[in-house]
């Protein structure tokens, strides 16, 4: 089929593994010199996609390669957080993937058979999205690629297999494969978005490098009919799997995802088999309230992890994000996550230079933020992957001794790491950020992904900030004394190389031309907002600046530090 | 905050005398497993990483 097809098919009952997509040919192909492109993004997983969206949103036309002509196979990556999930927002698909998965906030970990640790990664309301959603990642795929479909500056070519990479000054050139025969292939900048084998990585004699992990798991994902609490569940040790770890997770469409911990010397090959996986899984349902259920096996894997990363994600004009740039454990969530979030600080910047609103420079930001993001999902999945499978007699021997004394000491709980759960870096070291002059409180320094709160509109109708947030640059001004003429004038920079969107919110009642009204109190107190504060947004929604009472000049200095402009 | 390394127990004899008591009747894997539940009960009584840090830094000494 064709993508525009999958367009015309949305809400229909689509069974996106099995979706098949043409091959077409292109008249790149028979093109007498290579064609220059603005961007080619290569492979359509879920960052590669989320990339080639974002920047077709910003007028950006796309060249998408993807090496096969299906989506994913199987379920694998199935969490996907609540800063993934509100840029999926951004990207115009947000509904979609929460309408289907299925929402969680709580995990729980026990001991054998005890609760020894539970968490809230969202204990607050006034969020318009949840700490995750359960979706397997081929409806994931799906719902972006359906979205692709409807953006005509999006040009997916299935098939095409990128097989050489030539660097110059001022573009790269491609060798593609494709069914017909090779060809070239010119790009300003290319994304290489393909995955933890990147052959983009290889081809440029690039490694990924960092800690591989002596440990064995199974992912088994189940059919059946059992009405489990839409949470994480984490065992160290249980009775049905003993010596192990095993973790439980619910998904759409009635499949559970049970993660075993195996150990080394497990064999990949028998582990695989489903006379070996079934009587796992009929143990782990003996201990629950669901002895009988009956269930049939969706999808088995066995796997290994490692955690590792590319010393530099930028090499002249080849960017690389996701798996290829970086590699952690699932344990936390924070592959996917981390991929798309890599995708979303690209997206502005690649738009931005390509627009000629920002210097080269600006890419050199994007690595040097998400090496630190990078950085600090592996350091969070280095330590639960300790936690989980220590490595040393001395490890096995605190990891044990935090477990005993969780089941009686309140402190050990906190020290029990079954996984970190995702939440996007905060970039405090970031060039682009404007240092805080003044005293604010809160988590929404410079750096930090805005945290979304509830809005009335002047209308009396009710919405979340983070969807009335632009597309480029916004400056939220608190209502205060001369704040209008501040907001006036913040829209009349017209020197400005991105135009900046302002959101007047009234922080009480008695607004009278607000764009935004916080009844609720919850952005005030988030924002730690009083009359006069100002905060300016990227266009990926972080915090770059923020003042109590600003110039319009000072927001232009700010908006031009953000676009890395000396 | 300093890790306090000069003379602080209350009564150095008495402490020791019911560290080796806590072990008897032990055997190793199981002394072992104490020791390290001991090490962690400490731990949250001190609370300070930067105390936690100097006390492990001083207890590896010059060991490689």
């Amino acid at each position: 089929m064709q993508l525009n097809e999958l367009a015309a098919r949305k809400g229909a009952d689509v069974d996106y593994q099995k979706l098949v997509f043409d091959y077409t040919r292109h008249p790149d192909q028979d093109a007498a010199k290579p064609v220059r492109r603005p961007v080619v993004v290569v492979g359509a997983g879920p960052v590669g996609l989320a990339l080639a969206i974002d920047l077709a949103q910003r007028e950006i036309p796309v060249v998408l390669l993807d090496n096969d002509n299906t989506l994913s196979t199987g379920s694998r990556a199935i969490c996907f957080a609540k800063r993934t999930l509100e840029i999926f927002d951004r990207l115009g698909c947000g509904d979609r993937m929460v309408d289907k998965g299925v929402s969680w906030n709580v995990g729980r970990v026990f001991f054998k058979q005890e609760q020894v640790y539970a968490f809230d990664l969202l204990p607050e309301a006034g969020h318009a999205r949840p700490a995750f959603v359960n979706l397997q990642q081929y409806y994931v795929e799906g719902y972006l690629a359906e979205r692709a479909a409807q953006l005509p500056l999006i040009d997916l070519r299935w098939k095409n297999t990128v097989a050489g990479v030539e660097q110059h000054d001022d573009h790269v050139t491609l060798t593609v494969e494709t069914p017909d025969g090779p060809y070239r292939l010119e790009a300003d900048y290319v994304a290489a978005c393909d995955g933890g084998r990147s052959a983009m990585r290889q081809l440029i004699g690039q490694e990924s490098k960092g800690r591989i992990f002596r440990d064995r798991f199974l992912i088994a994902d189940v059919k059946m009919k059992y009405d489990g609490p839409a949470e994480r569940w984490f065992w160290f040790d249980p009775v049905f799997h003993p010596n192990q770890s095993v973790l439980l997770h619910r998904q759409p469409d009635g499949v559970w995802r049970i993660d075993f911990q195996l150990g080394w010397d497990a064999n990949p090959d028998e582990e695989k088999k489903p006379e070996n996986i079934i009587p796992r899984v009929k143990a782990l349902l003996a201990h629950s309230t669901m002895k009988d259920a009956e269930f049939e096996l969706e999808w088995a894997s066995v796997y290994t992890f490692a955690c590792l990363r590319m010393d530099r994600f930028r090499h002249g004009r080849v960017i690389f994000a996701g798996d290829s740039a970086h590699g952690v454990s699932p344990f936390g969530a924070r592959g996917a996550n981390s991929g798309v979030q890599d995708a979303e600080n690209l997206a502005w910047k690649l738009a931005g230079v390509l627009a000629g609103q920002a210097p080269d420079a600006l890419l050199d930001t994007y690595a040097d933020e998400r090496e630190y993001a990078a950085d600090e999902n592996i350091r969070n999945s280095t330590r639960a992957t300790d936690f989980i499978t220590p490595k040393s007699e001395i490890s096995r021997l605190f990891r044990d001794a935090v477990l005993e004394l969780s089941k009686t000491q309140l402190f050990a709980r906190t020290l029990v790491n079954s996984g970190r759960l995702s939440v996007p870096a905060t970039l405090h070291a970031s060039t682009l950020n404007t240092p805080d002059a003044e005293s604010f409180a809160g988590r929404m320094v410079p750096g930090a992904a805005a945290a979304d709160a509830p809005i009335t509109r002047p209308d009396g109708s009710s919405g979340w900030l983070l969807r009335e947030l632009g597309s480029g640059f916004t400056a939220l001004v608190a209502e205060g004394a001369e704040n209008d003429a501040l907001a006036r004038s913040i829209q009349d920079l017209d020197a400005l190389e991105a135009p900046v969107k302002v959101l007047r919110v009234a922080i009480s009642s008695n607004a009278s031309d607000a764009d935004l009204i916080d009844k609720d109190g919850a952005l005030t107190q988030r924002y730690d907002l009083r009359p006069g504060s100002v905060y300016l947004f990227r266009p990926d929604q972080h915090v770059c600046a923020r003042w109590r009472k600003p110039t319009a000049a000072q927001v232009k200095s700010a908006v031009k530090r953000a676009l890395a402009i000396a | 905050m300093e890790l306090i390394t000069t003379p602080h127990l209350e009564s150095p004899d008495d402490f020791y005398e019911a560290l080796i008591e806590t072990h008897r009747d032990l055997d190793d894997a199981e002394s072992h497993a104490l020791n390290a539940r001991l090490v962690l009960l400490l731990a949250n009584h001190i609370g300070s990483l930067d105390v936690l840090q100097q006390a492990m830094q001083a207890a590896r000494g010059g060991v490689r």
